[in-house]
């Protein structure tokens, strides 16, 4: 027994994961989504989503390129998939009609702006691809509420919901209804959902507080009651699936603290309610998300842990026995 | 003569107020929503800053140094006063468009700044070319700003449709976020260019000689003219506001 063990500094458990595989876990995950939505849609949406992926993928290669110059290949980020994860997720978040190059600005402001200038994947305090939404939304509003295609020209089922029109909850389930690529079918986003849960890569603490946050304000403030129909209507609609199970729970932007995942996901619950009832839009994952994104790092502040033996605060409890002797003095 | 020339390279390159001190965010990033409006707002600054600069330096031995914050802002307000009528009887719109911000002239930090770290401390001549050189430098970014923002959220520059039809304007450089982006990206491109001379050993910082009354960047400590003992005679005259100064350094 003298040989000698080599002791590093922790941690000392690893895990199996890596960014790759839940990258792709997460790409595998969304292929039903996106499936659904070239089914739905048409060829067309197929063009937006390699438009989105490429843009993102290669304006990552470019910054790697202008940042590293001949270290470059040695310095490769694009292989970790995050980038084809955020131009997918992109993709699904944009409506069918848009012009290619007005998705193609979009991936390279997700991976230039939001991600890379704020030091890359891990760093980005905000979803690059709600980000990028976010800026398509503001910037080109006309083809980024412009729902219509060959499809269907009717409103998307939220806002005619929010007009008082009837909507077809089935159809919004199975996801026959216009939207956004990715978001209209509820079937084949919980679909890939389950495969994330049941790989371990995310869990339920944010979605469920999330969704159960939401449902609670659409009860109490919805002016519908608890009337199912209206709320599965809710429910279904627009992208609060999709932001829920895959936007929410991204690892970078969400809180780490076990406390915080749930004050995070019962905050952009409420976020969501008031931006789609109290709201001139009819839908308000995406802002409810990224609002929620700038706010972990206080929700991580006062959510922290005692480290064992400290106080909360993180002050040394110290024994009981030199507490009263410092009281007596 | 060089002396003045050092004072305009200074505000206008060197110490450029929006692009390298971030003084006078404020109208920077809600008025550039043009060029036109970006050069307005700049040239009215320019004209405040260089007027109250030289009465200030003309006033600063009669200025008593515990006071002067005050006095600097009745000196501010007053020119501000002047041109906002000014430009009320004859440049209405532009009046118009940058609204309250004109008034808002009184309380920005690069006027005050100037007044209270050049203009009280330097002969008046220097101080007035150190204002046409901060104003300048104030008027070129916040054009620059304003044009860019303009061409990519409007499609225009100063007002004239420049981009093909097919383009269409990204709002967003219209709206409160494109300032923020645009300013970060002229920023970045102007340290770019910094960081290059730099390195290409042309450091855009050595024109003049000796002393360049940039006691914000200079490394000299010991300086014997630094910004506080300045006034050095003003302390032997004034031993009241001298303690004052001293107070306040630590």
């Amino acid at each position: 027994m003298s040989e000698l063990f080599k002791v590093s500094s922790n941690p000392h458990i690893r895990s199996k994961a890596t960014t790759n595989g839940l990258m792709f876990a997460v790409i595998a995950a969304l292929m039903p989504a996106a499936g659904f939505g070239i089914y739905n849609f048409g060829p067309r949406a197929l063009a937006v989503i390699l438009v989105t992926i490429v843009s993102t993928v290669l304006t990552e290669a470019l910054f790697g390129l202008c940042k590293y110059k001949k270290d470059f290949l040695n310095n490769m980020t694009i292989t970790d998939l995050s980038a084809v994860v955020t131009g997918l997720l992109l993709a699904l978040n944009l409506p069918v009609g848009i012009p290619l190059w007005i998705a193609a600005v979009g991936g390279v402001f997700a991976i230039l702006v939001v991600k890379m200038l704020f030091g890359g994947l891990g760093q980005n305090f905000m979803n690059p691809a709600l980000g990028a939404r976010c800026f398509l939304l503001i910037s080109f509003p006309a083809a980024m509420i412009d729902f219509t295609c060959d499809a269907y020209t009717g409103a998307t089922p939220l806002a005619a919901l929010k007009a008082g029109e009837p909507v077809n909850v089935l159809d919004m389930v199975i996801g026959r209804t216009a939207g956004t690529i990715g978001e209209t079918s509820v079937i084949a986003l919980l679909f890939g959902a389950c495969v994330l849960l049941l790989l371990g890569v995310i869990d339920l603490r944010i979605p469920g507080s999330y969704i159960a946050a939401f449902t609670l304000f659409v009860i109490l403030f919805g002016g519908h009651g608890a009337d199912p129909a209206y709320l599965s209507a809710q429910l279904s609609g627009g992208g609060l699936m999709l932001g829920a199970f895959f936007m929410a729970t991204d690892y970078v932007t969400r809180p780490i603290t076990v406390k915080g995942q749930y004050v995070f996901g019962i905050f952009l619950g409420l976020m969501t309610g008031i931006f789609r009832i109290f709201g001139p839009g009819a839908e308000g994952v995406s802002y409810a998300i990224i609002l929620g994104n700038l706010l972990v790092p206080l929700i991580e502040k006062i959510t922290k842990p005692a480290a064992f033996g400290y106080r909360k605060g993180g002050k040394y409890r110290g024994s009981t026995y030199g507490n009263k002797k410092r009281e007596k003095a | 003569m060089n002396k003045a020339g050092e004072r305009l390279f200074n505000g206008l390159v060197k110490e450029n107020p929006t692009l390298v001190l971030m003084l006078g965010m404020c109208p920077t990033l809600a008025v550039t929503t043009s060029a036109v409006n970006g050069f307005g707002m700049g040239a009215t600054t320019l004209v405040v800053l260089a007027l109250s600069n030289l009465i200030i330096s003309l006033l600063r031995r009669v200025i008593p140094k515990r006071v002067r914050i005050p006095a600097f802002i009745v000196i501010i307000a007053s020119f501000v006063t002047i041109v906002q009528l000014l430009m009320q009887a004859y440049l209405y719109s532009l009046n118009k468009a940058l609204g309250v911000y004109i008034p808002l002239i009184v309380v920005n930090c690069i006027i005050l700044g100037r007044a209270e770290s050049y203009a009280y401390s330097n002969p008046p001549i220097p101080a007035l070319f150190d204002g046409i050189g901060m104003g300048l430098g104030f008027t070129v970014a916040l054009t620059c700003i304003g044009a860019v923002r303009e061409l990519l959220g409007a499609g225009e520059l100063f007002g004239l449709s420049v981009m093909p039809d097919s383009y269409e304007p990204a709002l967003i450089f219209v709206l409160a976020p494109g300032a923020f982006f645009v300013l970060a990206a002229l920023t970045a491109l102007q340290n770019f260019v910094k960081a290059r001379l730099r390195k290409a050993g042309k450091p855009y910082d050595k024109i003049g000689s000796g002393c360049s009354e940039d006691c914000m960047s200079c490394s000299d400590k010991g300086c014997s003219r630094r910004f506080y003992d300045a006034s050095g005679e003003e302390e032997q005259a004034a031993p009241a506001a001298g303690a004052a100064s001293q107070k306040e350094k630590s």
